[in-house]
């Protein structure tokens, strides 16, 4: 058993939902107790869809388990079939249903339905959300996608883009982004699955000449098939970011055996120069706490370091899956990753690191508003506030734009940063109302000036004069001190050690 | 049904004037089908800020944290006070003790959170599947954390109840835990059911005028304030989903005042009637206490009016309060029920609703979602009363929406909110009127 406040990621069958919502012309008969269909919400509510997840849910109760609760099941896919008539069904066991052991796979193959019906098997209790919805993709890929092409492929090149579900962190506008890139290197799209594919398209997918890799939790299995088995190589650059962008656009293009020099024209590419613009010196040096799914906290490590000039200070994923990539990733910045999927742990590391910008989740954006941090949002889970009504990518050039835009405006702007040091009593203009750029409605309280548990005391001067050092760098100031006068045996902290601490960590 | 029974038998009939048709013997439309509802483990949302030194732990799956997360939405709190316990491989496969495994985790909350006096082991579907006996682990931990720490146990499970339900398990597994008040105390008041705190207020603010001698609450705000149950107490349901509790409060001896629940202007007159009758107080002093607010409720209720009256409106099942918000729309602003779907139907508790009903309103227990939309489109209602995973979807379709959610996590109950209430259901349409977009 283990302690859980909040999770990360839900469990394997809500992968599988993401998946099935994202396709047309597919059913997902679940076998569930009635609870279970709190899912539907996340997909109407935090996603706005305007239509219900394709989904028949058994809902059995606690009398139906001593009589026939696949007798249930059965009837439940028979009318699922009969009322929405899909192309293909799958079809699973949530948590509960896993327990009773009811072959809801055999028990679908009885009933004879005229379509494909996949069974998946999702462990409930030692899988997650990506992973169930990649192995659901997988087995999608593998069952309907297993004839050869029926093309000859020597026409223009074509490719599948892979990965894209319904409920992902910008998956809608990142797919806009990421198809103008290859219309511009004059690829055609052959598939995009899972969102917007109906069974019929998924059985054209060897028709590709390759595929596109855009979300590698997700589209990674399935991809690994297609390359075995249909020969077709897999492009896993992922493109946010400047930088990746254009490896992305090389690749793609020696995949592809195309030209990529209208693609790499960057004539919609503002980022580098803003990033360069001298507005943006204060930006140098920032500390940032980084913390998502794999791809999305890699990518996000390599935009702060490389094309905003912040210093990485954390880097960490909650997919164990891909640990591996995020480990290696946080080895280049002299970190140690944190791989884990308690947020309470991660809670721990942004209170310790005490960085001046958080880019996370939601769960981060939380942890980050309780300690006054600036936050922005780079990866599922998300809240309804993160998936905007307007054009919003994370991918390609513009993807780039809003990453400069997103993730620069939390932040207390140069100047300001300046004139908050130098009259740090005005009345009005202080550090305790936050950056005056951003709504003051929330003012949560100032991280504490005394720390909680400490020996070392502070002379009151000294105490005064740290608090004249503007909230967002203070807890850094506080701890480096007390770490400087511990290191020299001193039992107080006065004033003069503040400043010889201050030379003493001066970077 | 043997809960409807016994209650029942229980439970004195009110006696109105007008029962023309009686609503209590018409048929009641019941189809087996997905049933689209939250389970009990919802209730904790709301249950756990009530009682504020109290912490809920539910012993279940990934899915079980997962639907408490999405569930609270937007509410995540600095660190709340409920918890998921995720059962994992190694405590399915019997590699590991449940029992033990549930022991340390719980060590380990204490360790976060010592300010815990009560903490509630709460049942999920797979705790029920594989038959953890949650009810001796509770009475393990209260042995070995006792006597700051009170360890109960209640099921929220999605197999056993629906959504509202879970409070009516949470608050029936505390009545063991109140105080024997004794054959000759002076009697009191219980009023049952988590009420925001402002609401409570007025409720008892209103009570005692009418010289009600003493008036609790239950649940408590706090665990160590549990009232004393004894033969002299009278309780009060706030909310029509507490079957179980009343017939737990019934067995302490407590006398049951049957009356519509306190939603309007005459719901809560009737419901503070039933208090005031009881305790025999005289009927010119409660008009005179209660007309102030009444009036208020009813000015209030004036203003709504216009946009709710002749409107019609289809309920889908979700939190058992169905019939008794129908009743409030179709007698205290003019509106139609078409269908009132609830997903359990307590008769014995909600008999004065059903009376007053339209004799055309088609009642409808449990659910068949894809047959109920069917009838939901076929009937094109003005508005329609559902759960969040079908409001957009309808809204969408063209039909005006009301999430029923909201019915319980706002202040709802009493004459000072029976304008608000009205409201709930006014804006959904009022905002269809003013979007040009």
């Amino acid at each position: 058993m283990r302690l859980t406040v909040w999770t990360y990621e839900g469990p394997p069958h809500v992968g599988a939902m993401r998946v099935a919502t994202a396709m047309t012309g597919l059913h997902y008969v679940l076998h569930a107790p009635q609870g279970d269909t709190y899912a539907d919400l996340l997909f109407t509510m935090i996603e706005r869809r305007n239509q219900r997840p394709p989904v028949t849910y058994t809902t059995f109760q606690a009398r139906d388990l001593g009589g026939d609760t696949a007798e249930l099941f059965k009837s439940a896919a028979q009318d699922a079939y009969t009322r929405f008539e899909p192309q293909a069904m799958i079809v699973g066991s949530s948590c509960t249903a896993e327990l009773i052991q009811d072959d809801p796979g055999g028990l679908s193959r009885a009933l004879g339905l005229p379509i494909p019906v996949i069974a998946l098997d999702l462990p409930s209790y030692q899988k997650k959300e990506n992973w169930g919805a990649s192995e659901t993709l997988f087995q999608l890929v593998r069952t309907l996608a297993a004839a050869p092409a029926a093309r000859i492929r020597s026409e223009r090149p074509r490719c599948n883009i892979l990965g894209p579900t319904a409920l992902g962190f910008r998956h809608r506008d990142d797919l806009v982004e990421v198809s103008r890139l290859l219309e511009k290197l004059n690829i055609d799209i052959n598939v995009v699955a899972p969102m917007g594919a109906t069974p019929a398209d998924l059985k054209r997918l060897p028709d590709a000449d390759f595929n596109v890799v855009l979300y590698p939790e997700i589209a990674d299995a399935a991809a690994r098939w297609l390359e075995r088995t249909h020969g077709q190589p897999a492009v896993r650059i992922v493109p946010i970011g400047m930088g990746a962008t254009r490896q992305f656009i090389h690749e793609v293009a020696a995949v592809a055996g195309v030209d990529a020099t209208a693609a790499l024209s960057e004539i919609d590419a503002r980022m580098p120069w803003w990033s360069r613009s001298v507005d943006s010196n204060y930006l140098t040096g920032k500390r940032v706490f980084i913390f998502g799914d794999a791809t999305h906290a890699i990518a996000a490590a390599r935009v702060a370091s490389e094309e905003l000039g912040f210093e990485v200070v954390g880097l960490g994923a909650y997919n164990r899956e891909f640990a591996r990539e995020v480990r290696a990733a946080a080895e280049k910045y002299g970190l140690t990753a944190l791989i884990t999927d308690d947020y309470l742990e991660v809670e721990r590391a942004i209170a310790e690191l005490q960085p001046e910008l958080v880019l996370g989740t939601q769960m981060e954006r939380h942890i980050a508003k309780r300690l006054r941090i600036a936050c922005a949002v780079i990866s599922a889970p998300a809240h309804v506030q993160d998936f905007p009504a307007r054009y919003s990518p994370q991918m390609g050039f513009e993807g780039a734009n809003v990453l400069f835009d997103t993730w620069a405006h939390p932040l207390v702007m140069g100047l300001e940063e300046h004139l908050l040091a130098m009259f740090r009593d005005d009345f009005e203009f202080n550090d305790a109302s936050g950056p005056s750029h951003l709504e003051a409605t929330v003012t949560p309280s100032a991280p504490p000036l005394t720390p909680e548990a400490s020996d070392i005391l502070w002379t009151d001067d000294a105490q005064k004069e740290l608090s004249k050092i503007p909230f967002f760098v203070r807890g850094k100031a506080r701890r480096n001190t007390e770490a400087f006068a511990a290191s020299r045996g001193l039992a107080t902290i006065q004033l003069e050690t503040l400043y010889d601490a201050r030379s003493h960590f001066a970077r | 049904m043997t809960v409807l029974t016994a209650l029942s038998s229980l439970v004195e009939r009110p006696r109105t004037a007008a029962r023309t048709p009686a609503r209590q013997d018409l048929p009641v439309l019941r189809q087996r089908g997905q049933r689209e509802v939250f389970c009990g483990l919802t209730g904790i949302v709301w249950l756990h800020r009530k009682i504020q030194d109290a912490f809920f732990l539910v012993v279940g799956s990934r899915t079980c944290a997962h639907l408490i997360q999405s569930a609270a939405g937007v509410m995540v709190f600095a660190e709340p006070r409920f918890a998921t316990a995720i059962m994992e491989e190694r405590d399915l496969a019997g590699i590991a003790d449940a029992n033990e495994e549930l022991d340390r985790v719980v060590e380990e909350l204490l360790a976060r959170r010592p300010d815990i006096k009560m903490l509630f082991l709460v049942g999920s579907c797979p705790s029920e599947v594989i038959k953890l006996d949650l009810h001796r682990a509770a009475q393990r931990l209260s042995r070995r954390f006792g006597p700051t720490l009170r360890v109960i146990n209640y099921s929220g499970s999605g197999i056993e109840t629906t959504f509202t339900q879970g409070e009516d398990a949470c608050l029936a597994a505390l009545v063991p835990e109140a105080p024997a008040a004794a054959a000759d105390a002076p009697p009191s008041l219980l009023v049952v059911g988590a009420l925001p705190d402002i609401v409570e207020d007025q409720f008892r603010r209103l009570l005692e005028s009418l010289g009600v001698p003493r008036v609790d609450f239950f649940p408590p705000r706090r665990s160590d304030a549990i009232p004393a149950i004894g033969p002299n107490t009278r309780f009060l349901l706030a909310q029509p989903f507490l079957g179980d509790t009343c017939q737990q409060l019934a067995a302490r001896g407590a006398e049951h005042l049957p009356a519509m629940f306190p939603f309007g202007a005459e719901g809560t007159t009737a419901w503070l009637k039933a208090a005031a009758d009881a305790f025999g107080i005289d009927p010119l002093h409660f008009l005179s206490v209660v007309a102030p607010g009444r009036d208020r409720a009813k000015r209030a209720l004036d203003r709504v009016r216009p946009a709710l009256e002749g409107k019609s409106i289809f309920f889908f099942p979700d939190s058992q309060m169905e019939p008794s918000l129908a009743r409030f729309l179709s007698s205290e602003l003019g509106m139609h029920p078409l269908e009132v779907g609830t997903p359990y139907l307590n008769r014995a508790l909600v008999s004065a609703e059903l009376d007053r009903l339209p004799a055309d309103t088609v009642l409808s227990e449990g659910q068949d979602v894809d047959k109920q939309l069917d009838r939901c489109r076929a009937q094109n209602p003005d508005l329609v009363v559902c759960g969040l995973g079908l409001a957009n979807p309808l809204e969408a379709e063209g039909i005006a929406t009301k999430w029923s959610i909201e019915l319980v996590f706002s202040p709802v109950h009493g004459f000072e909110q029976a304008g608000d209430l009205a409201n709930l259901f006014a804006r959904p349409l009022a905002r269809r009127n003013l979007l040009q977009v």
